[in-house]
């Protein structure tokens, strides 16, 4: 109980700093809380604003399909092994922490402009994320697990499924978690520089108009979601990491 | 070096002459990849000329700043968070769900406060470098072995020493990661801010030369980054191992 108080007291904590910038630099430049709470009432009312949510949705979807498809599949081909993954750790670090913001011209060229290169966007922040954790997961597995494995003669597939996946689930959903709002940034990213609908598109157009209220308001929602399903996840993740353990 | 660093080398480079090799075949457009032996002259010339030296100062500037501004705050912050568990209990759930707030959207909102110039853009760098930094120092803190604060307690050391002499230290491979990712948090959105709205820097040069389609300016500073970026990663990689290599010892 005690938690759930300090959770609210340090919400309050955010609004009431977001309120005392606010009177700091006044409304033409950041506005109220109460005020872009009400904005962004009044978008989700609208039906324009829903098309957007969609174009976003859908392509945040798309990326994290091939993501976490993507990065399961490669991540376990490289803790299996153990070679493998040794000579691509490094690579995929450094591949982890390159701005790959510059490499969307290549993309746009590469796709064109449209859902395509955003998925592909998305997807490039995801999946390397996802392919580490799942990675660093399958070389955790206990070996004696692995070598049963071996004696009950299971093939690929099975040993895929009823050990690696199991006994690598909890870091999985570390993966997914991280990988969730990387994908997300890079469709919001894409979305901001080259195109014409989406949630990203939405913030750079109303900056361009000067509303700052529907910035704000469509800053809010996007913050919220995105916390509210990490927190979700983290849930999850914590839950099994408790019973792993 | 060790066999599978070769074999990365064998990799790595693999896979760059097989990209020379499709681009002269005509495999990959060349109005969508040059060569890369193409884009390594251009940035030669490039850089040769000094045309965009300018650019290059003011990100590499920007990124300091932010970095400086990240590692200070986050260790500083982190100091003070540990020393107080019912604060540091409540703000957990934010630390951890802090990455999935997409910080680019609040871009605008910063160049509408502090007006179009470095200050937005080292504002966002910071925003993505210092919670790194908080929440490997809060780790560090976390793992200093009690034997080694009551050592300090039965010597007698005031709190200034036992910081100095018995934390720091011990808590010193932890700090290394932080500040090794808010490196690279820092580069990432420093040049991700200038990207999308600014009106100089290295992400802003890329960004004009995609819209009035210099390739060849593009790619070159484009590769400028990625080999720059790489080899800083490579080299704090290897040096935060010894580093961990050491303490197990």
């Amino acid at each position: 109980m005690h938690r759930k108080t300090d959770t609210l007291l340090v919400i309050v904590a955010l609004v009431a700093l977001w309120q005392v910038l606010h009177w700091i630099v006044g409304s033409v430049a950041l506005t109220s809380p109460a005020d872009t709470l009400a904005r962004a009432v009044e978008l989700l009312g609208s039906a324009t604003f829903w098309p957007h949510v969609a174009e976003t949705g859908v392509a945040l979807l798309y990326s994290l399909l091939l993501a976490v498809f993507g990065g399961l599949t490669i991540g376990i081909a490289l803790g299996i092994n153990r070679l493998a993954g040794e000579v691509a750790e490094p690579i995929l670090v450094s591949l982890y922490s390159l701005p790959k913001i510059t490499l969307y011209p290549v993309i746009l060229l590469a796709f064109g402009l449209g859902l395509s290169a955003k998925v592909a966007f998305g997807t490039i922040h995801g999946i390397i994320p996802v392919i580490i954790f799942t990675m660093n997961a399958v070389r955790t597995i206990p070996p004696v697990m692995l070598r049963s494995a071996r004696v009950m003669r299971l093939s690929p597939p099975q040993l895929v499924s009823t050990i690696i996946l199991p006994a690598a689930l909890p870091e999985l959903v570390s993966g997914l978690r991280v990988g969730f709002s990387l994908t997300l940034l890079g469709v919001l990213i894409g979305e901001m520089f080259a195109s014409q609908r989406g949630l990203g598109y939405l913030v750079m157009n109303a900056i361009g108009g000067h509303d700052v209220r529907t910035m704000m308001a469509v800053v809010l929602i996007l913050a919220t979601t995105a916390v509210l399903i990490s927190a979700g996840l983290l849930h999850i993740d914590r839950r099994m990491h408790r019973r792993a353990s | 070096m060790s066999w599978a660093g070769w074999l990365r080398l064998i990799v790595v480079t693999g896979a760059v002459l097989l990209l020379e090799v499709l681009c002269r075949a005509g495999v990959i457009a060349k109005t969508v990849l040059p060569a890369p032996s193409v884009m390594a002259g251009d940035l030669y010339r490039l850089l040769a000329s000094g045309a965009a030296s300018a650019d290059i100062g003011e990100t590499l500037g920007n990124v300091a700043m932010a970095v400086i501004a990240s590692i200070l705050l986050g260790f500083v912050a982190g100091v003070a968070i540990h020393a107080m568990p019912r604060v540091r209990r409540a703000l957990d759930p934010f630390l951890a769900t802090y990455y999935a707030v997409p910080f680019f959207v609040f871009y605008p909102v910063l160049i509408v406060i502090f007006g179009l110039g470095a200050a937005p853009i080292v504002v966002i760098g910071t925003l993505f470098g210092v919670v790194a930094m908080l929440i490997n120092t809060l780790n560090g803190l976390d793992r200093i072995p009690r034997v080694l604060l009551k050592t300090a307690r039965v010597h007698g050391m005031d709190p200034v020493r036992t910081a100095l002499m018995v934390k720091l230290p011990s808590a010193a491979p932890y700090l290394f990661t932080g500040a090794k990712l808010a490196i690279a948090y820092c580069f990432i959105g420093v040049i991700a801010a200038e990207f999308i709205m600014s009106s100089s820097g290295i992400g802003y040069s890329i960004a004009y030369a995609f819209n009035n389609f210099d390739n060849a300016r593009m790619y070159a500073l484009m590769l400028f980054i990625i080999v720059l970026v790489t080899v800083l990663n490579a080299v704090l990689f290897t040096w935060e191992r010894r580093i961990m290599q050491r303490r197990r010892r």
